[in-house]
């Protein structure tokens, strides 16, 4: 088992460092073989992992000591259990359907070895995270992800935004690892352990004690452990407010939108925070400010969603919006839930980012949703795939976002915490906002009109313009088609042993006092039942609602859309920027940080420390020589009368004594 | 301790000596080549019995090892006694290889009196690092300085005679302090060995006056806030191999472990909440300064020097595991710092320009030396598999336990250095050519390739692997740790 999990980590790790050094003078295909047959066999290793563990087999082993400190050992080791097997089945599932896509998508790129070792790596880093049994080596991962991220948002290197957005995402990632690491060190400092079966069996030991940042502040310990360790979440699942780098991810390739800001990345931080739940459990000041934290991302982003005009981008904000749902259900101690709604998004979100990538190679990196339409007919493969997305996205039965989101608003019904009605009004808003996004994008993409011909202003790319869009070969198709099948079917067939049965086991931690898992499981009467019982939800009318609104406005009366929105216009602005999160951080953070660095090196550096410690001494010594030296005339007389004045003074003072 | 009779301290600290003296004697266009010659084979050798030692050396026990003893002014007590530690032993090594990637991989080595400079700094730095005696530390410790402030005056950049100037006096206006706290110390002990004055009884005051004499000259070399004001001139103005060499001697640093914090314990414990002030203050106020800069090698320097202030911070929270930290931290600082300041030579041998302004997109022209910079900045912002990252972990796991506010503060690194360090990144490596001189600079040459794929794996095995180091130095940290914990008084 053990040999089994380190060759399913360490063959993407091979096929990157292959593909990266040798790759320019290997033959392109040879990068793409290389990889994708790595990536292939992980794959298939990890479903025989899965299989092995639904069986009941676990694993939690060191591997190696990375240190000793005497007290306590940091180790490179494994925990197999579902929960890690289910997030390695996702991981090398996506990410080997997304290696095979961008044989198609990158065929033309100068750069074409170079991506491949990167999502390889990117592919390495995210198994040694969720397969991690310490904290050290989970942090790897988490370090290894954002590093292999920042180098594929600017894999397009001579482009400046796309540097500028790589450059964001680290740090808003770090900013996120910040509070990590602190998580992580409080919980070292008082277990001195970073292992998790350690920490799990003796959390308690926290219970009652307190820690104080600054004197006269006392915070519950284990409040500000899941605090730090949530912050850390934030940053890499892009919750508000440190959720600004992920729309801009999108300058990435298409691919990588598609593996690592939908379907797996930005799931870690709700994977950490199901991995920890026996930590979180004991803090329901933490849960509540995650039920908060996630409702706001789940509604603002919703928003969002809907104004925008760049395909990537309503894709994106779609992102934002479905990981504030996760986050909610962590709060709500639905981890089970989370967990199934990360893995059905991963499939209906890396579906629908691979079929905007189809769409935008097929009109030549139009990604304008204006200058799309009518392609249906062109790109049936890519529409009916995409419609299946949207399906799921949109949460609509039978398809498996129903069966994932549905429950965590009912549990958001059924919880008890602070926030958790403000959460079930967001969600279920949510809800008619998500559907009415997606399907106006689905809309303006695939029906109505071509708009594609009209002279697009400042695009070069119009010696494409030419040629006519055309279906992609089925180096993009058949991933497209791999992932509809989960997308459609995974609701419907793992609904019952992931949410109700016990596939995850004592993976995950529920107490007692948090029912609304409870909740759930006492209204489920099977699937046929939890079908017909939808019918009387609102979610399911809201978001057949929002499809209405999204024809209307988009296909029907168009007209109605323009003057929708002149009519919000006043507060259009906030929209435009985002609520203005951008803004405020390259305004005063960013500007902030540079200007008081200028000012710190201006005077402090310049004219304080250098001026007082060096060229004020300089200057008094070199002025003091100049006095010293008027002394020093060289002429007898004034020597002369020196000492004659001296020994007057000498005189003086015996006498008066 | 049995050792082939022929590697021995003293061969270090000789050997290097000597052939930089006859470097400088041989100097002449006719024998350029032999000169050259030698001083590759004389660093390369040195890494070799550097290697021979580390094989040999005995991480069980805290003892001094390979010590040589020698009368050398039996009437003041004063010996040529020399020996390593657990920590001592890594910095022999660091030295080893700077000195080696420095000699091969630079192009200044054409120039012989500048070759012979370095090839002595290396040996005195191999004596200030394994002296045992008082006088003789001191007397390497300001040796150290000649050839170094020759190489900035004389092949430094254009204001380098100021920057010399300043460097010289900053350091020996330091070093006198510590000079007269060694004298204090041998009017105490009647002793210069410096082992006899770790278990040396002193009262409150004169470890207190003893502690601002050590610290005056140490925060003057490390540098630490606000004493570094000789620093970023000399970092940018000074030639990259001299450079390289003082950015990657931790011999400040490692004083406070060898004199300041075993010798005065009392006053350390008293004083320690200065100093982690001090060191919070650096680590944070550098960062910002940092940011602010124009100058690739004065951005360098700052990044250095924020990270020395994570380092003094590590000493002193006085724990095991921060005190480990720092030691991880000196040494990644130090390999980190020199191949950031080779990659930033590299290219300056290029555009002869400075300023960060003048470069952008190198990526385009030179692959290789965007890839390793890349990676080097990883290291810089301690990313998880670089050794910079072991550090830093463990400084702020001390950190946070210590306390949590100054968990807080510390763990602020990870932001700033990311900040000025990414952004660097973003102006000079990535982008479109910024004019047509980059887009015609030649890739890394096989040395300079050589020298930073060497830095390059080092720093990553560190990071992948750190326990075969700690497995070395771990018992003379104990002992270390052990007379901080006890009291002189």
């Amino acid at each position: 088992m053990k040999t089994l999990v380190l060759l399913i980590i360490l063959l993407p790790l091979a096929a990157s460092v292959i593909a990266g050094f040798w790759g320019r003078r290997l033959p392109r295909a040879a990068s793409h073989w290389l990889c994708c047959s790595a990536v292939g066999t992980a794959m298939a290793l990890s479903f025989y992992v899965l299989l092995q563990v639904n069986h009941g087999v676990r694993l939690d082993e060191a591997v190696y000591t990375w240190l000793d400190l005497g007290f306590a050992k940091l180790t490179i080791g494994f925990l197999i259990d579902p929960l890690s097997a289910l997030m390695m089945a996702v991981v090398t599932f996506v990410s080997f359907l997304v290696h095979v896509y961008t044989i198609g998508y990158m065929r033309d790129d100068p750069g074409y070895a170079r991506f491949f070792a990167y999502i390889s790596f990117f592919t390495f880093a995210m198994l040694m995270l969720v397969s991690a049994n310490n904290f050290l080596q989970m942090f790897f991962g988490w370090e290894g992800v954002g590093l292999a991220s920042y180098l594929l948002i600017g894999f397009w290197y001579t482009r400046d935004s796309a540097n500028k957005a790589g450059m964001k995402a680290f740090l808003m990632n770090r900013v996120g690892d910040f509070g990590f690491m602190i998580g992580i060190a409080l919980l070292f400092a008082t277990l001195q352990t970073t292992d998790f079966s350690e920490i799990f069996t003796r959390i308690e030991e926290l219970r009652g004690l307190t820690v104080s940042p600054l004197p006269g502040y006392e915070w519950p310990l284990i409040t500000a452990i899941c605090i730090a360790l949530f912050v850390g979440a934030m940053g890499k699942s892009a919750q508000v407010p440190l959720h600004v780098w992920l729309p801009d991810s999108m300058e990435g390739p298409t691919p990588i939108s598609a593996l690592i800001h939908a379907a797996t990345m930005v799931t870690a931080g709700i994977f950490m925070v199901a991995r920890m739940s026996p930590v979180f459990e004991w803090s329901d000041t933490a849960l509540s400010f995650m039920i908060m934290i996630g409702a706001t991302t789940a509604i603002l982003m919703a928003i969002l969603g809907l104004v925008q005009n760049d395909i990537k981008r309503v894709i994106a904000y779609s992102t934002l919006s479905q990981l504030g749902y996760m986050t909610v259900a962590l709060g709500l101690s639905v981890y089970s839930v989370a967990l199934f709604h990360l893995m059905t998004h991963a499939f209906f979100k890396a579906l629908l980012f691979l079929a905007a990538g189809s769409v935008i190679i097929a009109l030549h990196h139009q990604q304008d949703l204006r200058k799309m339409g009518g392609l249906r007919k062109i790109m049936p493969v890519t529409y009916i795939t995409a419609l299946i997305g949207a399906w799921a996205l949109a949460g609509l039965p039978p398809f498996a976002g129903f069966f994932s989101k549905e429950p965590i608003i009912e549990a958001a019904k059924y919880a008890t915490l602070p926030g958790h009605t403000y959460a079930y009004i967001a969600l279920t808003l949510g809800v008619f906002l998500t559907a009415c996004y997606t399907f106006r994008m689905i809309f303006l993409a695939f029906h109505g009109k071509p708009r594609f011909d009209a002279p697009h202003g400042d695009d070069h790319h119009d010696v494409h313009a030419h040629h006519a869009p055309k279906e992609s070969p089925w180096v993009v198709t058949v991933p497209l088609i791999l992932l509809a099948i989960p997308s459609m079917l995974a609701g419907i067939v793992f609904v019952r042993p992931m949410l109700f049965g016990d596939f995850f086991g004592d993976a995950l931690y529920v107490a007692a006092e948090h029912g609304a898992m409870a909740a759930l499981a006492g209204h489920w009467h099977g699937i046929g039942a939890y079908l017909t019982h939808s019918l009387a939800s609102p979610a399911l009318w809201l978001a057949l609602a929002g499809i209405a609104v999204a024809w209307f406005l988009t296909l029907r009366c168009p007209k109605a859309g323009v003057a929708l929105e002149r009519m919000v216009s006043p507060i259009s602005g906030l929209f435009a920027n985002n609520f203005y999160f951008d803004a405020f951080y390259e305004k005063v953070i960013a500007r902030g940080a540079r200007s008081l660095g200028d000012c710190l090196a201006r005077f402090i550096e310049g004219a304080g420390i250098d001026g007082l410690l060096f060229r004020l001494p300089t200057q008094a010594i070199r002025f003091g020589s100049s006095v010293l030296r008027t002394l020093q005339t060289g002429y007898l007389y004034h020597y002369a009368l020196a000492m004659v004045l001296g020994l007057l003074l000498l005189i003086t003072g015996w006498g008066m004594h | 301790m049995e050792t082939a009779s022929w590697i021995s301290l003293s061969f270090l600290i000789w050997c290097p000596i000597v052939a930089g003296i006859l470097v400088y004697a041989l100097r002449g266009s006719a024998n350029g080549s032999i000169s050259r010659c030698l001083a590759n084979i004389v660093s390369a050798l040195m890494v070799f019995a550097v290697a021979y030692l580390i094989c040999h050396f005995d991480g069980g026990t805290s003892a001094f090892q390979f010590q040589e003893r020698v009368a050398w002014i039996p009437s003041f007590g004063i010996e040529y006694a020399l020996g390593v530690d657990g920590i001592s032993l890594w910095f022999i090594a660091l030295n080893a290889l700077i000195t080696f990637l420095v000699i091969v991989s630079r192009k200044e080595k054409t120039n012989q009196a500048y070759l012979a400079a370095l090839l002595v700094t290396s040996g005195l730095t191999y004596g200030a690092f394994t002296a045992l005696d008082g006088v003789l530390f001191y007397v390497f410790f300001e040796a150290m300085l000649i050839p170094i402030y020759l190489a900035i005056g004389v092949w430094g950049g254009p204001n380098r005679k100021l920057a010399a100037t300043k460097f010289f006096l900053f350091t020996l206006f330091g070093s006198l302090f510590m000079l007269l706290a060694l004298f204090g110390l041998y009017k105490v002990s009647g002793s210069f060995s410096i082992k006899d004055w770790h278990v040396l009884p002193l009262n409150m005051n004169m470890q207190t006056l003893l502690f601002i004499g050590f610290f005056m000259a140490l925060a003057v070399k490390t540098p630490m806030w606000p004493l570094h004001a000789w620093a970023p001139d000399t970092y940018s103005e000074g030639p990259t191999g001299a450079i390289v060499m003082l950015s990657s001697t931790k011999i400040g640093a490692y004083a406070f472990l060898r004199l300041l914090l075993p010798i005065v314990p009392d006053a350390v414990h008293q004083l320690a909440p200065y100093m982690i002030a001090l060191s919070l203050i650096a680590i944070i106020y550098f960062g910002f300064v940092a940011l602010a800069q124009t100058d690739l090698r004065r951005l360098v320097a700052y990044s250095s020097i924020a990270h020395m202030g994570m380092v003094t911070l590590g000493f002193f929270l006085l724990n095991a595991v921060a005190m480990k930290g720092a030691l991880f931290l000196m040494i990644s600082n130090a390999l980190a710092a020199a191949a950031l300041f080779f990659c930033a030579g590299a290219l300056t041998d290029r555009i002869g320009s400075r300023r960060i302004m003048d470069y952008q997109g190198i990526v385009n022209a030179m692959p290789w030396l965007a890839t390793l910079f890349v990676f080097f900045a990883m290291a810089n912002i301690a990313l998880p598999g670089t050794s910079g990252f072991v550090g830093e972990l463990l400084v702020i796991f001390g950190a946070v336990e210590y306390h949590l506010g100054i968990g807080l503060l510390a763990a602020t690194v990870l932001v700033i250095a990311a900040a000025y360090t990414l952004w660097l990144v973003k102006r000079v490596v990535f982008g479109a050519a910024g004019n047509s001189q980059i887009a015609q600079m030649g890739d890394l040459l096989t040395r300079e390739r050589f020298g930073l794929v060497i830095l390059a794996l080092v720093m990553l095995i560190m990071g992948v692997w750190p326990q075969p180091v700690l497995v070395l130095m771990d018992a003379s940290v104990a002992d270390l740790l052990a007379h901080i914990a006890r009291t002189k008084l």
